[in-house]
């Protein structure tokens, strides 16, 4: 038993169509409760009024747009030096759904920073760099669909992730160089206090649960789509072939 | 190798077009710009480096997908990638060619129009430092652009949209080189960036842009 097997495209569709119910289901199920418990059952900030609950939308949101991109870069990688195809359309299946999650963190975000900061947009450090990771999804995607040939395009888009990683690392710190920031602090982090109190904590944790079995799901659906529509295509050319 | 980088050159030269379509671009955005925020000497002051380096940054992109594109409809490429010089050479020849008929041109012209926005007196060193320092980084992002989009018939849009995120570290710290410069202040951090951007650059994307062609070549 390794994780290999589940670069064969059958064993992958099996127990795809097992977890997939589950992770929706469990997904639905942690969004709508951390949702409610995060809108109606939590107080106001002192400081924030009603606005913070904003967070629960936007740093999930933000989260999973970060991490995506690192999935996306390690199936790549996967692709790249083991040539498994499920894997490098993974990480095709995954560039949409981590655009979506840009976009919603830098919308959520404008909608907080509105009322907070009296400003929509700010050239922010975060704020900024979000902005450049959301042009590194368009490329990528875009990059996708220009070309015809699969294979090529996995290879072509893959080296693009990779280069795109480095870069949209060093302009996460470049822009924190050039810009001193308005965006506070983290506000989850491992090793110091926590920042904020466990009435908006826990129903936050749900709600970040949520996002990532929401993007499970739909990452092994998407992929899942792929996968058929490349049979789909197999079996077309073999009908033209007969 | 050597041979490489005369044969582009003389192409580019004798080709037409090419080697001052760049700069003419570039003169058009300088031009421009005061007619979209007005001629006080004061604001173009202020915008001038930054007015410059994107200036500089544009007229290099749009010279970009001449880079692989002839070669690769007259079968050159195919030739490159089995000759017996590694491909990464061959194509940071390509980028040094393309450097030296755009980045260049672009570097001693930018103090001219300098001028023409008010930029302030001790920011023209700074400016082609800067801009010495940055476009060869900018030719070879650009190199991998190219090579990534080589195989598409319409992949101009596409390759700014390929490179244009990937300038952007180059563009904030030699943007940011010349602001420091025009306003005496300490520029070390950003020269010492930009100069480690570029060389990490040069250094280690070749081999990405290599690894695109093996990969557009090999479909056809």
């Amino acid at each position: 038993m390794s994780i290999w097997e589940y670069a064969n495209p059958v064993k992958f569709m099996k127990t795809s169509s097992l977890v997939l119910p589950w992770a929706t289901g469990l997904a639905a199920a942690c969004l709508i409760g951390g949702l409610i418990w995060g809108f109606f059952l939590t107080p106001d900030a002192d400081n924030f009024g009603s606005t913070v609950k904003v967070i629960y939308v936007h740093v999930p949101a933000a989260m999973m747009a970060i991490n995506i991109w690192v999935m996306m870069l390690v199936t790549s990688l996967i692709w790249l030096i083991r040539r498994h195809h499920v894997s490098a359309l993974a990480a095709k299946a995954a560039a949409p759904i981590g655009m979506v999650m840009t976009l919603i963190a830098l919308i959520t975000g404008a909608i907080w920073g509105q009322p907070m900061w009296g400003t929509w947009w700010e050239w922010d450090p975060r704020l900024t760099s979000f902005l450049i990771l959301f042009l590194f999804y368009l490329g990528y995607m875009a990059l996708w669909e220009a070309i015809d040939n699969p294979d090529t395009a996995a290879d072509l888009t893959g080296v693009l992730c990779l280069v795109g990683s480095v870069f949209a690392l060093l302009s996460r710190y470049a822009v924190l160089f050039w810009n001193q920031g308005l965006h506070q602090g983290a506000t989850l982090s491992m090793d110091s206090a926590q920042h904020i109190s466990d009435v908006y904590w826990f129903p936050l944790l749900l709600c970040i649960a949520g996002f990532i079995l929401f993007f499970v799901a739909l990452v092994l659906l998407r992929t899942r789509t792929e996968i058929r529509l490349r049979r789909l295509k197999a079996l077309e050319q073999r009908e033209r072939m007969a | 190798m050597i041979a490489l980088l005369l044969r582009d050159l003389r192409l580019a030269v004798r080709a037409g077009g090419g080697f001052g379509l760049g700069l003419a671009f570039f003169l058009i955005v300088v031009t421009l710009v005061p007619f979209g925020v007005g001629p006080e000497g004061g604001v173009l002051a202020r915008i001038a480096s930054g007015v410059l380096w994107l200036g500089a940054l544009l007229a290099c992109l749009l010279s970009l997908d001449r880079i692989f594109a002839l070669d690769y409809e007259d079968g050159t490429l195919d030739l490159l990638v089995t000759a017996p010089i590694p491909l990464e050479g061959a194509v940071s020849m390509k980028a040094a060619a393309h450097w030296i008929t755009t980045g260049l041109p672009l570097v001693l012209a930018a103090p001219v129009f300098g001028v023409l926005l008010h930029l302030p007196a001790p920011a023209y060193l700074w400016l082609v430092v800067s801009l010495l320092l940055g476009t060869p980084a900018l030719s070879v992002l650009g190199t991998f652009g190219a090579a990534l989009t080589v195989g598409l018939k319409r992949g101009g849009l596409l390759l700014s949209l390929l490179v244009l995120p990937l300038y952007v570290p180059t563009l904030i710290f030699g943007a940011e080189l010349v602001r420091r410069g025009a306003a005496g202040m300490e520029v070390r951090v950003p020269l010492l960036m930009l100069a480690g951007i570029t060389a990490a650059t040069i250094a280690l994307v070749p081999f990405a842009s290599a690894a695109a062609i093996r990969v557009n070549l090999r479909q056809a």
